[in-house]
């Protein structure tokens, strides 16, 4: 939760305090479901760079599946 | 949510990615067409047991990288752009992986109440390192053209099998609590070296030890650094998107 506070000028030209308050929540409820579906599209972009043994996507990561440490070929 | 996942992981991952790559480019491909040279047979280490070796044609001048790897490629000038190209491509998207894999991790971490910040990221990032590159290169080191390894299905199985153990038993070990949590992450970070990587029956890579000594450190160094730019980068994101 965050609160910040700002100057405003009220209707009588006073200066009032103004207060917003942020509640991020929704941070810290980071549903399941998109935890796993991030991690999904991760291992999946890493197993075709990585792991796919079509010749065209092999030779085109060659140098990179051996620097990395992918078994390769 | 994803997007912050989705946003923040792709952006670390293609900036360490392209850090990874100059990286790659300064220390690690010489040695890469270096190995191929004596793959292709253009270099020879030892010609018979006992004997110094008889360099044929022993200039690294530029188009004399040979051919790449027995793969039908010719490293003519224009060719070895587009290779280095994908190289560049491929090690961005390799890392934008990583790079989505951790932030979900950052995401599990947080939804269980732990805080990310870019001290914990850097941690991440090592950790990840461990993970993905050196407990795997404990078993299969990064293997330079030009020498041997086991069968490919069963070192990618024991690949994959390292990297979840390894992940398990490190997340273990830094958010378990108690004894027998910190024995079980042993055991878990153990387990894939005491089982053992698939060996060659027998070894006869043509390139020289020295140039495969120097090709797995100099790729493990690389991966550290890169992976610590990464965990750095993904928690600096991560934080500034949740502000």
């Amino acid at each position: 939760m965050h609160e910040g506070n700002a100057k405003a000028v009220g209707c009588d030209g006073k200066e009032k305090e103004m207060k917003a308050i942020n509640h991020s929540a929704a941070r810290t409820s980071t549903s399941l479901m998109s935890i796993v579906f991030v991690a999904l599209v991760g291992a999946t972009v890493l197993f075709v760079a990585g792991h796919a043994q079509s010749s065209t996507l092999h030779d085109a990561a060659h140098d990179m599946r051996h620097a990395t440490g992918f078994p390769c070929h | 949510m994803i997007q912050r996942m989705l946003a923040g992981g792709l952006i670390a991952g293609f900036a360490a990615g392209l850090f990874a790559a100059l990286l790659h480019f300064a220390f690690v491909q010489k040695l890469i067409l270096l190995g191929e040279q004596y793959e292709t047979g253009a270099l020879v280490h030892f010609a018979g047991s006992g004997e110094m070796p008889e360099a044929k044609g022993h200039d690294h001048g530029a188009g004399d990288a040979g051919p790449a790897d027995g793969h039908g490629k010719n490293d003519s000038e224009g060719s070895a752009i587009s290779r280095n190209a994908l190289t560049v491509l491929f090690t961005t998207l390799i890392y934008a992986g990583y790079g989505l894999v951790l932030v979900a991790g950052f995401a599990l971490a947080e939804h269980f109440g732990h805080k990310i910040d870019a001290q914990s990221g850097l941690l991440w990032g090592v950790a990840g390192f461990v993970t993905f590159q050196l407990a795997p290169a404990m078993g299969l080191p990064p293997e330079l053209p030009g020498t041997i390894a086991a069968e490919l299905g069963a070192r990618q199985s024991w690949w994959l099998g390292t990297v979840v153990a390894t992940a398990a038993g490190l997340a273990l070990l830094s958010y378990g609590r108690g004894v027998l949590s910190a024995l079980l992450a042993g055991a878990l970070l153990a387990a894939p070296h005491v089982i053992g990587a698939p060996q060659p029956d027998a070894f006869w890579g043509v390139a020289p030890p020295e140039i495969g000594a120097a090709f797995a450190a100099r790729a493990l160094g690389v991966g550290l650094a890169a992976w610590a730019v990464l965990g750095w980068v993904a928690a600096t994101l991560w934080n500034k998107k949740a502000e």
